[in-house]
């Protein structure tokens, strides 16, 4: 459904997307994820033909993005980071202009509305004056924008942002329903709902894609980095001396832990190597109480962080 | 042009469900009523006085009230033009740019000229609106005057005022259509058009190719024929280029916010 291959864009002094390529099929939801200023918003503009591209193709339905614009900004249903909102008209005044501008034949218009406004559960607000309406009901108003016309392409700039977490629920409930009969691309930086919505995840740093899979794939891909989070009663230095020792770690941190001199250790492994025996043993036979020893697969949260860091500091940037 | 229609009335929707158009209409009515009724009463006496003076003295002037009053209200209508299409077209790009809402209309399956002409049919629109009311006054003293009334000379001064006021809508739209602060676009056409009615005053003192030149581009100097009655081609050709240059500066300037945006 939508094909994007090598496309650059580049800006006076930075360049934003940098040889990006991706397939997204019928159907799918893509989740677009990367830091703030990675690249997500101007790829996504390209594919709406708001902005071109400086080089590479992107197509949508078979139509190329900027030779073909008009026939793809009629298939592309289009949630911009900030909903494009006119203030001083009333919810229903404002999808009816929607529609009428993308091209939703007279007959049509009404239902097309109605189905929005229900789909976005605004029903209520419908005669509203948007100015009125609290952020997350803006919000639902730029996502009723986007369903309007029904179009096969749907393109969501950070859907939740600004919705309470109810709303957010809703809203991620609302995208997986249209999954199937469109094909959706979405954006953000909250990592759960990407594994929560999406099928297929691009992470996206610095303008290059660092990683094309399913979540579940990314999650397994670096499975064999794990980290074992061990609580034992013992001077911290000399723990973390004694399992610095030990082959296949990479990395080992400790904090104090609650009280009774017990001190909580992170060690990071390298992958494909299972240490846990070896750490246990070790404590053991110092003869440390040891309380606690798990292995903690790398959550999808920490992949991003391994994907999108240059250096390998991040271990105490990691947001829980 | 089904976009256009759909641009056009959510303009006209802006200009009316806000106070915007209200207040300028407003304000706009009650200034042309103010000097409508002043060059009445003045020709008036003029007249009164010349009527006077024959009586007394013999000879004398003849008065053409009608014509004289309709002349000097359509320049003052144009002087007033000057300071009102500024604010008509301030907001028309210039509060979309602002509010990410010119995403909207270029990501949607409409041509950048559908956008432009929509946007500007709709503040010509309101121009309509707001000069419609300054004819009851013509109507009524037309009526009622002798010599027989020249309605034609009222026809000509109507479409003269719309020409004009067409081409500085064109060229405020324009810049509005640079910037994303309404203050700023405002300030830059009413600027622009008072350039243009400035060298009015300039041209005319010498008679180099210069000269001709900006005489000919004196924006208001065409208009002076309207007034007159008389409907020279050459002159709405003048305001009718002025127009289409001024859409396609906007077309184009709509078209590079894609390749500006950062």
């Amino acid at each position: 459904m939508i094909e994007v291959k090598d496309l650059t864009k580049r800006f006076a002094e930075r360049t934003a997307v940098d040889h990006v390529s991706f397939v997204v099929n019928k159907g799918e939801i893509l989740g677009f994820l990367g830091p703030n200023g990675a690249g997500k918003t101007t790829t996504m503009r390209i594919l709406t033909g708001f902005l071109p591209a400086t080089s590479g193709t992107a197509q949508v339905a078979g139509f190329d993005v900027f030779n073909d614009s008009l026939e793809v900004r009629k298939r592309i249903g289009y949630l911009p980071e900030n909903p494009p909102l006119y203030l001083d008209m009333s919810v229903t005044a404002y999808l009816e202009f929607v529609a009428r501008i993308k091209n939703v034949p007279a007959e049509k218009r009404q239902a097309r509305v109605s189905d929005a406004l229900e789909k976005t559960n605004l029903a209520d607000k419908r005669y509203e004056l948007i100015k009125r309406l609290s952020r997350g009901y803006k919000q639902r108003v730029g996502l009723a924008q986007a369903l309007v016309h029904d179009p096969e392409v749907i393109i969501l700039d950070e859907p939740t942002v600004g919705l309470d977490p109810k709303q957010i629920i809703e809203v991620r409930h609302l995208i997986k329903g249209l999954a199937g009969s469109h094909t959706i691309i979405l954006s953000t930086h909250i990592l759960p709902e990407v594994s929560m919505t999406c099928d297929r995840v691009v992470i996206i740093n610095r303008g290059r894609i660092a990683a094309i899979d399913t979540p579940a794939n990314l999650t397994t891909q670096l499975k064999g980095g794990q980290n074992v989070h061990i609580e034992v009663q013992a001077d911290q230095n000399a723990v973390c001396a004694a399992i610095r020792e030990l082959p296949g770690v990479r990395k080992v941190s400790g904090e104090p832990a609650g009280g009774n001199g017990r001190v909580a250790i992170t060690v990071e492994t390298s992958p494909g190597q299972d240490v846990r025996s070896q750490i246990a043993s070790k404590i053991v036979g110092k003869g440390w109480p040891l309380y606690e020893l798990r292995g903690v697969n790398l959550s999808l949260e920490e992949i991003f962080l391994e994907l999108t860091t240059e250096d390998s500091e991040h271990a105490e940037a990691s947001p829980n | 042009m089904k976009g256009m229609y759909a641009v056009y009335r959510k303009e006209m929707g802006h200009y009316f469900v806000s106070p915007v158009a209200y207040i300028i209409v407003a304000v706009f009515l009650i200034i042309t009523a103010y000097f409508f009724t002043e060059i009445l009463t003045g020709y008036m006496q003029a007249s009164f006085q010349a009527s006077m003076e024959e009586a007394q003295f013999g000879g004398g002037q003849a008065f053409d009230v009608p014509s004289l009053v309709m002349r000097s209200f359509f320049g003052v209508l144009s002087t007033i033009l000057l300071f009102i299409t500024p604010m008509l077209t301030m907001s028309v790009y210039a509060e979309e740019r602002r509010r990410g809402t010119m995403e909207l209309l270029m990501t949607s399956p409409i041509t950048d000229l559908e956008i432009v002409l929509g946007k500007f049919f709709a503040s010509l629109t309101l121009l309509v609106i707001m000069l419609l009311p300054t004819g009851i006054g013509f109507v009524y003293m037309l009526r009622h005057s002798e010599p027989a009334a020249p309605w034609r000379v009222l026809g000509s001064e109507y479409l003269g005022i719309l020409l004009l006021g067409g081409a500085l809508l064109a060229l405020g739209s324009f810049f509005s259509s640079i910037t994303e602060s309404q203050l700023i676009a405002a300030m830059l056409s009413f600027g622009a058009i008072l350039m243009l009615w400035v060298l009015n005053f300039g041209s005319g003192a010498t008679s180099s190719a210069w000269a001709s030149g900006l005489e000919y581009l004196a924006a208001f100097r065409h208009y002076d024929d309207f007034t007159r009655g008389v409907i020279d081609t050459s002159n709405v050709i003048f305001y009718l280029s002025f127009i289409f240059l001024g859409i396609f500066l906007t077309v184009r300037s709509v078209d590079s916010m894609r390749w500006r945006r950062a």
